[in-house]
């Protein structure tokens, strides 16, 4: 039996050691919006936080976060109002919407770490999440005007 | 012709004799007698801060680290350690009077630590770091005594070990022990501090740093003249704790607390592998402890002289700005560090992340030996090792090859090291022994 913290509340499963946390995740509770892309931590769509830090839980075995606080997409803001996400539906970022989950969890942690990301920095810490629909400018302008929203309510409070 | 057969015969005969001899002799100094067998004292009869001394100390010689098999009781022993010599099970320590040692006197108990003999006058094996708990006080070994003789007792027998004969022989450690063993209390080292002192008294006895860090002789015995100057265990590099230790930043009694303490600092990367239990079992050890371990070995590292050389944070700026070479798309180390690492390990600017695990600082990347690198980008790093709450996946589906690359890739873009050699066959072989011992 494995504990562990999904958006907040304490779940327990029974499944083996190596079993995928992204298969916790969608089949065993049941969110879907952490999406399978290859199943080898190479495209960034399974990403989801553990500990607050991004992380593809295609290749985390649940065996190895005891413990752990998970979010996933849907835990990322009751509302889904974070400031990220409002500049994807402001921008219309997503095309087929696949890779987006995976996209936005990681820009999270980019804005954490890089409150004013430059190009360089969006670079280094997005390039391992893929879109095959190449939205990647819209990506990159969405970050810089959450970063620019997130800047400002900073400076306000 | 009779004449020298008698005199062949009477050497031959005078030579069996003298071996003879000699044999009985060996045999008689490795006798120890058997201490009588005692009813195990019950658990009131030890004070509770008795107790509560003994389990802080048995935190700091993780002694449950090595008497605990994989998923079984706690000190119920059978764990295998891998020796040149054969597979080795520990025992059970815990109170059980038929299979633990809960027939043993807390005099058995001090005779095993300092001596290395188990109740019954055989001699014990020294992956049973008996040498070093040598040193351990009388007084500490009590308070040891008393937390054990207080755990559940478990009825457990471990495997039989797999030493060939004719080195299971126990009696034959009595030679073992005459040429590399010397019992005895420590000795405080004079014009040292207080604090240097408790710290040697610790990593020499209970915590038996050199049992990993020191290479070992062909006969399995630390070289005295190589203290701390590094070795393999269980496939993982132990670094030399020397001033040879290759980590760009110098190992101040700072950085060597916040490691031993937190399992984690920026300017040196985590405590992974075989040291993660170590940073675990320190843990109930009071602060001023690991604060006295940690001035003893920047002592010994010579941080002090080192932390006036070149600023390592100017040395990662300008390893950073080779990445800007042209051509380094095309580099497949490159390509796969951008997508398989770069999310979590990206920095810039002077001073790295704590959240970012920099490995340009780290130690795996400037060890001479590619295999701490290896074993964790093969299979990461747990929530409860390095960052507390926070996982890195194993990249076993990747490739030997394209783990090679990114290890490439890595020793030549954040170090000035010459490269490694041979990294495909290295990546194969840490996976084959991973995967044999699992």
């Amino acid at each position: 039996m494995l504990t562990f913290h999904v958006n907040g509340r304490p779940v327990t499963v029974d499944v083996e050691d190596d079993t995928p946390l992204l298969w916790v995740i969608r089949d065993v509770i049941g969110l879907t919006g952490t999406k399978f892309g290859c199943g080898i931590g190479m495209c960034g769509a399974c990403t989801v936080h553990v500990g607050g830090r991004p992380t593809r839980s295609c290749i985390t075995p649940v065996g190895s976060i005891p413990g752990a606080e998970v979010t996933t997409i849907e835990g990322l803001d009751p509302e889904g109002r974070h400031p990220l996400q409002k500049a994807w539906i402001d921008l219309q970022v997503p095309q087929c919407g696949y890779c987006q989950s995976g996209q936005i969890m990681q820009a999270v942690c980019l804005l954490k770490d890089f409150p004013s990301p430059t190009d360089q920095d969006i670079d280094g810490v997005m390039t391992g999440n893929l879109c095959r629909c190449m939205t990647y400018v819209r990506i990159r302008k969405a970050i810089k005007q959450a970063a620019a929203e997130l800047r400002r309510s900073a400076s306000n409070d | 012709m009779s004449g020298e057969n008698s005199v062949f015969k009477k050497l031959v005969i005078g030579l069996v004799a003298l071996g003879c001899l000699g044999l009985l002799g060996f045999f008689g100094l490795a006798w120890r007698p058997a201490i009588a067998p005692i009813a195990p004292p019950p658990p009131q009869s030890f004070a509770p801060e008795l107790i509560a001394k003994g389990e802080a100390l048995a935190g700091g010689g993780y002694c449950a680290e090595c008497h605990t098999a994989m998923g079984g009781k706690r000190f119920a022993g059978g764990y295998a350690m891998k020796t040149p010599f054969g597979v080795i099970y520990s025992t059970n320590i815990t109170p059980d009077s038929k299979t633990g040692i809960g027939a043993w006197s807390e005099a058995a108990f001090a005779r095993a630590m300092h001596e290395g003999v188990a109740r019954d006058g055989s001699h014990l094996f020294p992956v049973f770091p008996y040498d070093h708990f040598t040193i351990v006080s009388d007084d500490d070994v009590r308070a040891i005594y008393a937390f054990l003789m207080t755990r559940p007792p478990v009825e457990a027998t471990p495997p039989a070990n797999t030493i060939p004969f004719p080195l299971n022989i126990r009696a034959l450690q009595e030679g073992w022990k005459i040429l590399f063993f010397r019992p005895g209390g420590f000795q405080a080292v004079a014009g040292k501090s207080d604090e240097w002192n408790r710290g040697a008294y610790l990593a020499l006895g209970l915590s038996h740093c050199g049992a990993c860090h020191t290479p070992r002789n062909l006969l399995g015995a630390e070289k005295p003249s190589d203290a701390y100057a590094g070795a393999v265990v269980d496939n993982w590099v132990a670094p030399a704790l020397t001033a040879a230790n290759p980590s760009p930043v110098p190992w101040s009694q700072e950085e060597l607390f916040r490691y031993l303490h937190s399992g984690v600092t920026v300017f040196h990367g985590i405590a992974a592998g075989s040291m993660s239990p170590v940073v675990h079992g320190l843990s109930s050890l009071p602060d001023s402890d690991v604060q006295a371990i940690a001035s003893y070995f920047a002592d010994i590292d010579h941080a002090a002289n080192r932390m006036a050389a070149a600023d390592p944070t100017v040395a990662r700026a300008k390893s950073y700005a080779r990445l800007a070479s042209a051509g380094q798309h095309l580099d497949p180390g490159a390509r796969l560090y951008a997508v398989a690492c770069a999310s979590c390990h990206y920095n810039s600017g002077r001073i790295p992340l704590a959240d970012r695990p920099d490995l340009a600082l780290h130690t795996p990347l400037n060890l001479p030996d590619p295999t701490n690198l290896i074993q964790v980008v093969l299979h990461g790093v747990r929530t409860d090792e390095g960052i507390p709450g926070v996982v890195m996946p194993g990249f076993s589906g990747l490739s030997d090859a394209d783990i090679a690359h990114i290890a490439s890739y890595l020793r030549s873009t954040r170090t000035s090291l010459p490269p490694w050699r041979d990294l495909e066959a290295k990546v194969a072989a840490v996976r084959r022994v991973a995967s044999a011992s699992r």
